[in-house]
């Protein structure tokens, strides 16, 4: 992981004094609610429904033990005992007081973390593979990639005012894409050239919200070294040329889609031509320092699949469909990595209470290095865990209420925080996942449905990235009462789609049984093995649309 | 007479914006870009000379770029570079094209919606003077620059990012 030096730490600490006096200047009236707006949000905070939010930067899901600890402090300290790992791979606390945030960004300074840019028209927190560095498929580790980004991104002094936020995701696997790279403002995808040299495909305007788009490539290979010089350009075409008279076409899809791609390109590379040479540059003792902090743990030369671990998975029929859905291969024979549903039910997405995170980083402690991670599916993991030791792990795990053995299944739902929390909101999603998760908890049929994404947002600006689930649920509002409209055929990774819409909304207590139409119809048609996304792909919309709305309604209508 | 700040220090502002129709005298004043770019014959010919004479400055305002004057900033004594409102972020895009591409040496002024908190930001992307929103502490605002002692990010004032001053 990165460990910051003097200078990464003496600017994390000079921001938190900024926004203390900034803070100062507010409580005391002298900067007006309107003026404080955007520095508040640049230091991660939102005023919601109820309280001021808080939203800490976890630099591409890298969490240590340390780290962990200090966030269950926080959260004993100074919120209601627990906190809400986000889709951006981010801790957001919900209670926080407002003046007191300060004196929370001091204390995660201490701990090398922060909240710069995590909200804003500025560029976020940069993502990637929760499984970087520890899975065998990956072309190289995507992390100092990231890390390099994060460093050029922090408090640049030209982009802090971007017509909109700005977010970038890094991928360095072919064939399979957990960062979601071409939902975002620039996907960053890793790879090789026909000579053999290590570069990028570069994207740009993808992203969700209002108008779903997948992103363009904008150049098919560039060079290791000009990374930053070309999302310079990039960002700088669209600092200049992005609308900024309409919030809803302000993102740079909006942009590129103006431009087309074609011309959107000329422009970066015009722009690019003059940066390129210049000290921008990265030097390759750079990306070496940078890689240096993501070299390998102790590794011990192991076996793979001891015999301790076959005989639990043997004699433990829950223990083996933990590890079924939830543990996946790991590059080095006799580890594998594991994945901690934070969908529990009766809780939302994403929450956990302070005492699980202080367990979960003695678990990390003990099991894997002392390191973590946050997934953009909101759940937590550990990458480095000897086989023979996880049997140990479940139980622990599972006495923590973290160990459903559902990844990727139905309830695996994200779900933004809808109206229980935030303003925007046209209706209440936290009920609607609620519901679900009490409909269908039957482990062997949401094991027999296997995989499928169910993602539910409170409106359009789509923070439960409802488009890209295979059966997406989107808060409307129809009259002052909230209503769900359902659309299917959603997909991220690397056959990305956007969702299409089933047909009329529904009111929140049929939810559950629409939802039960739909799989009903999926189980009806699939055929060997085919998931819920395959069968949609081959027998299309039509058949679910006869089972939800069956013909007598349509005559009523008529 | 209205202060400002130049090269950090408070200071009274010597320059006049002038409206598109006013005529034009021999003191320090300014014009917005859309008047010299559409003068022509004698009245650009009038232009040139003041502007030679050092008696002339231009102000881009919300939507002109910095490619639009390019390397004819270079004979003008001041460029302003309006912000239409605070999170309006393209005046920092032209600043440094201005600087760093089109050989600006001249005064670079914010003006507009300019906030303490911004200048930090503004100073990093070439601007050396601020007029200030008129609600703003000037005292106060001297301070703004020191904010962060070593950034990450290369600027104008030091073309090295962090990666090539860090040893
Ligand atoms: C409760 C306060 C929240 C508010 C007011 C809020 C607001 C918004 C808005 C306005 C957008 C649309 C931006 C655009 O398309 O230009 C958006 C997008 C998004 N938000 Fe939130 N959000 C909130 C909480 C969250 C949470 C808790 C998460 C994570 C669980 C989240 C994750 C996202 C994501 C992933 C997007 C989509 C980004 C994209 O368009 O590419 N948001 N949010
Ligand atoms: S999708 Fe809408 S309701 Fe949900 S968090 Fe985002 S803005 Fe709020």
């Amino acid at each position: 992981m990165y460990v910051y030096d003097d200078f990464d730490q003496r600017i994390i600490n000079e921001r938190v004094a900024q926004f203390q006096d900034q803070m100062n200047r507010y409580l005391d009236g002298k900067i007006p609610e309107e003026e404080f707006l955007p520095l508040r949000l640049q230091n991660g905070i939102y005023v919601q429904r109820y309280a001021p939010m808080l939203r800490i930067a976890v630099p591409y899901g890298m969490l240590n033990s340390q780290q962990l600890r200090k966030m269950a402090e926080i959260a004993r300290d100074y919120d209601r005992g627990y906190a809400h790992f986000s889709t951006r791979q981010n801790l957001q606390y919900n209670w926080p007081k407002l003046e007191e945030c300060p004196e929370i960004l001091g204390k995660l300074a201490e701990v090398q973390m922060h909240a710069v840019q995590t909200s804003g028209n500025c560029i976020r927190n940069t993502t990637t593979d929760e499984y970087a560095g520890v899975i065998a498929e990956e072309l190289v580790d995507p992390r100092p990639y990231c890390e390099i980004i994060r460093q050029w991104s922090t408090f640049h002094p030209e982009f802090a005012f971007l017509p909109r936020k700005f977010k970038i995701a890094v991928n360095s696997v072919e064939g399979a894409d957990r960062a979601a790279t071409r939902m975002h403002d620039v996907g960053i995808q890793i790879i090789r050239n026909d000579a053999g040299e290590l570069g990028y495909r570069v994207y740009a305007g993808g992203g969700l919200g209002r108008t779903p788009i997948l992103s363009s490539v904008v150049r098919e290979f560039l060079p290791e070294e000009d990374l930053l010089t070309y999302l310079d350009a990039i960002i700088r075409v669209y600092n200049q040329f992005g609308r900024r008279d309409n919030k809803y076409k302000a993102r740079i899809k909006i942009l590129v889609k103006a431009l087309g791609v074609e011309r959107f390109s000329e422009l970066v590379e015009a722009e690019w031509e003059h940066l390129k040479d210049g000290d921008g540059k990265l030097p390759s003792e750079e990306l070496e320092r940078i890689k240096s902090h993501f070299t390998e743990p102790d590794y011990l030369a192991l076996e793979a699949d001891p015999s301790t671990y076959t005989d639990a998975l043997a004699s433990d029929k829950a223990f083996a469909r933990w590890v079924e859905r939830n543990v996946r291969a790991h590059k080095k024979p006799g580890y594998a990595v594991a994945t901690f549903a934070l969908k529990q039910k009766g809780t939302a997405p994403g929450d956990v209470t302070d005492s699980q995170i202080f367990a979960f980083a003695d678990l990390a402690d003990k099991y894997s290095f002392g390191e973590a991670r946050s997934t953009h599916q909101q759940n937590l993991v550990l990458a480095d865990v000897e086989q023979a030791k996880l049997y140990a792990l479940w139980q622990e795990a599972k006495a923590l209420g973290l160990a459903t053995p559902t990844l990727g299944l139905l309830t695996d739902m994200i779900c933004c925080p809808g109206g229980d929390f935030c303003a925007l909101a046209n209706a209440k999603s936290l009920p609607i996942a609620e519901a679900l998760q009490n409909e269908f908890d039957d482990l062997d049929y949401l094991h027999d449905l296997g995989d499928i994404d169910l993602n539910i947002s409170g409106c359009m600006n789509a923070c439960g990235h409802h488009h890209i689930g295979n059966i997406g649920i989107l808060g409307v509002d129809k009259k002052g009462e909230e209503f769900y409209q359902v659309s299917l055929g959603g997909a991220s990774g690397e056959d990305a789609a956007v969702g299409k819409i089933l047909g009329p909304s529904f009111a929140r207590n049929r939810m559950a049984e629409i939802i039960r139409t739909i799989l009903d119809v999926y189980v009806d048609q699939r055929i060997d093995g085919e998931s819920f996304i395959e069968t949609f792909r081959r027998i299309g919309m039509d058949a679910f649309k006869a089972a939800v709305y069956p013909a007598k309604d349509s005559q009523a209508k008529a | 007479m209205t202060q400002i700040i130049l090269d950090k220090q408070i200071a009274n502002d010597e320059w006049t914006l002038v409206a598109d129709d006013a005529p034009l005298s021999s003191n320090k004043e300014v014009i917005n870009f859309s008047r010299w770019a559409a003068a022509e014959g004698a009245d650009k010919d009038a232009l040139v000379t003041k502007r030679d004479a050092g008696t002339l400055g231009i102000q881009l305002n919300a939507g002109d770029t910095a490619d639009l004057l390019a390397n004819e900033s270079q004979g003008f004594a001041l460029i302003n570079v309006e912000f239409p409102k605070f999170a309006d972020g393209r005046g920092y895009s032209a600043a440094r094209l201005l600087r760093e591409r089109f050989g600006y040496t001249g005064q670079l002024r914010a003006v507009g919606d300019v906030l303490f908190d911004q200048l930090f930001f503004m100073m990093r992307c070439g601007f050396n003077a601020m007029a200030m929103r008129a609600d703003q502490d000037l005292d106060l605002a001297v301070k703004g620059f020191e904010t962060f002692s070593a950034p990450y990010q290369a600027d104008v004032n030091d073309t090295r990012p962090l990666f090539r001053r860090r040893s």
